[in-house]
């Protein structure tokens, strides 16, 4: 069985994320990117799955700059066994990803893309569900509980209401969640073979796909500062206040 | 064993790994430190994360199944991993230095073929006996025996605040061979086997700190070891072969240190941010800046010294003589340093600072013990001392 594993360049986690001076975006130059952590989930399952058996080859691909391929090698070291750059400076929206996987998928004929459920820059949550839908395949979002047998994927998902089963037909899409696995840190042995995997670089109209956003992004600004909070002497001077002041009762 | 990997890695995949380990350290290591309080051992769950890191091969060359760090990138690692709790570090501390260095470089490659690969994974555990009730400062004093009868020798001693003790599936153990002698000359080393008929361990011991890394006594009683068993294959040179362990185990005491205060000031910098008296936070206070000033160069002198000394101990190969010294001041330096980062990290916290469950109460009496085990601060300074006058009578 063969297993595809999106993963995304983003921001790391650890960084405070600052608005460009010109409100255009948030900076990214000198700033830390590492995996998103969502996908590094996804890939922690796709190995643990190779590891049990269940899965034969791992493919782990990203749609994003040159240096994307940090990632890739990311996601070598943990365990997949090849990589495949879709190489493109500039935005890629949601669609235009899932464009990119759906011809990718057409290629390379995975039985399973696993992928995180969102990216922690832009938190679309998107792109799974239009593969998905792109595809015909059924999905499995929200992911906690993977398990395979028998040509079909039993998904636990992490739903308001507490958790959903659902039983998908391979081949099909699952997004991870949080606590679908706690993934590994790649230790320096795997570093090290990792560097002799091969990466594929490819273009996005090489795979016949119109990337061109969609969407045009007017302003990006910093959430707005919290107002300091003032102390009132008595319950009546409180009660006049959000009355009049604040103008909420 | 080594799918043809070259010996060492490049600085490109070494900082990747070290950004792993950074991120194991903060991610699973410091938040599992409550885990820790009144625990006899490390539980098996985190030793296993320490092991797929590859923490217990770190001085095990590739050859050998480990991951042939230079000292230099052992103590780049070990400054991460001592940001949490030293007793991570104490469960495969025994068996990166003393455990596995005297037999990497005095023993046989049959001794080396069976047990570095296992010590590198971790699958087994090394422990070093040296200390006994009357022997420890004093190395030369041991009393436990070794008599050669036919092709074994046969063991019988005491050994006292063994690390890992109960852990270990394996003791490197001085003892005495030339029974006429009463210095360090009639000591040799052996390989003992955990499960020989005779080892046994004692209770773990309750200590000031350092909850979860256990040392415990262990009684050698008619234990029968092949002759083979012997490391560096002749009698007498137990010293000889252990120093290269000793050394090892000294830097990465000091090492430790540095990692410790690192992470004291932490602690003690979050603490002063947020912590609020007369209308201010406390690191507002020119006083409580003294002491951060104070902290920071402390503990940056002795990163320093200790980086410093483990380029030269990579430098000088077998020729460890004159980085001996040096050596053992950055354990008494070091180890003095963290104790005053520590009081000083006790002093800013205030009444938090000597609460159980705060960070830097834990620390204070975990690091209390570097000033005392592998060479207790005196014991380098005689070295140390010795060292100059000997290098200048010999001019």
């Amino acid at each position: 069985m063969k297993l595809l594993v999106p993963v995304k360049r983003v921001v790391d986690y650890n960084v405070k994320v600052r608005v460009k001076a010109d409100n255009t975006g948030v900076e990214t130059a000198n700033v830390k990117m590492s995996m998103n952590p969502f996908d590094e989930i996804a890939v922690e399952e796709a190995v643990r799955l190779k590891e049990k058996g269940v899965a034969t080859e791992i493919i782990a691909v990203s749609c994003g700059p040159t240096a994307a391929q940090e990632q890739i090698r990311t996601a070598l070291a943990m365990g997949a066994d090849r990589g495949i750059l879709v190489e493109h400076d500039g935005v890629l929206e949601p669609i235009a990803v899932a464009k990119l996987l759906k011809a990718l998928i057409a290629k390379e004929s995975p039985d399973l893309v696993v992928m995180g459920k969102q990216a922690i820059d832009d938190d679309m949550n998107a792109t799974g569900q239009m593969l998905a839908a792109l595809m015909g395949w059924p999905q499995g979002t929200f992911a906690s509980k993977v398990e395979i047998a028998d040509g079909s994927a039993t998904v636990t998902r992490e739903v308001d209401g507490g958790l959903e089963t659902v039983k998908l037909k391979l081949p099909a899409v699952v997004t991870a969640d949080l606590r679908l696995n706690e993934p590994r840190y790649a230790s320096l042995p795997n570093i090290m073979k990792a560097r002799k995997k091969p990466i594929e670089t490819i273009k996005p109209a090489d795979l016949g796909v119109d990337v061109t956003p969609r969407l045009t992004v007017l302003r990006v600004e910093e959430p707005a500062k919290r107002q300091a909070g003032a102390r009132v002497a008595s319950v009546q001077e409180l009660v006049e206040k959000l009355r009049n002041e604040a103008k909420v009762i | 064993m080594n799918d043809g990997m070259p010996a060492r890695a490049g600085e490109a995949e070494f900082a990747e790994y070290l950004e792993n380990v950074r991120r194991l350290v903060d991610e699973v290591l410091i938040p599992a430190e409550p885990r820790l309080e009144g625990q006899e051992t490390l539980p098996e769950d985190l030793t296993q994360r320490l092991r797929e890191m590859g923490l217990f091969g770190i001085s095990i060359p590739t050859r050998h199944g480990g991951l042939g760090l230079s000292m230099e990138q052992q103590v780049r690692v070990m400054l991460e991993v001592t940001r949490a709790s030293s007793v991570f570090r104490a469960r495969f501390s025994t068996t990166i230095g003393l455990g596995s260095q005297p037999i990497l470089y005095n023993g046989s490659e049959a001794q080396r073929a069976e047990w570095l690969p296992r010590m590198a994974s971790g699958e087994v555990t090394a422990a070093f006996c040296l200390t006994e009730p009357e022997a420890g400062s004093d190395a030369g004093g041991v009393r436990t025996t070794a008599r050669r009868e036919g092709s074994e020798y046969v063991l019988d001693g005491v050994k006292r605040y063994i690390t890992n003790a109960r852990q270990a599936d394996v003791f490197i153990v001085m003892a005495r061979t030339d029974l006429e002698t009463r210095d360090a000359s009639g000591i040799s080393a052996f390989i003992v086997p955990a499960g020989t008929p005779g080892v046994s361990c004692g209770p773990a011991d309750r200590k000031m700190g350092q909850d979860g890394s256990a040392t415990s006594e262990v009684l050698f009683q008619g234990v029968r070891v092949p002759a083979e068993n012997l490391i560096g294959g002749r009698e007498g040179g137990g010293f000889k072969t252990a120093m290269r362990g000793i050394n090892h185990a000294r830097l990465h005491v000091a090492v430790t240190c540095a990692g410790q205060a690192e992470r004291l000031i932490q602690e003690t910098l979050f603490h002063a941010r947020n912590r609020r008296q007369f209308g201010q936070a406390l690191a507002e206070f020119q006083m409580v800046q003294g002491r951060l000033a104070d902290m920071r160069a402390e503990t940056l002198a002795a990163r320093s010294m200790i980086l410093e000394t483990a380029r030269a101990f990579d430098a000088a190969g077998e020729a460890q003589g004159p980085i001996i010294a040096d050596i053992a001041c950055c354990k008494l330096f070091a180890s003095e340093m963290v104790g005053r980062v520590a009081d000083h990290a006790v002093q800013i916290h205030g009444g938090a600072g000597y609460m159980r469950g705060t960070a830097v109460e834990q620390l204070f009496r975990d690091v209390r013990l570097f000033r005392i085990f592998e060479g207790a601060s005196d014991i380098q300074r005689l070295l140390i001392a010795r060292d100059m006058i000997k290098e200048r009578n010999a001019r």
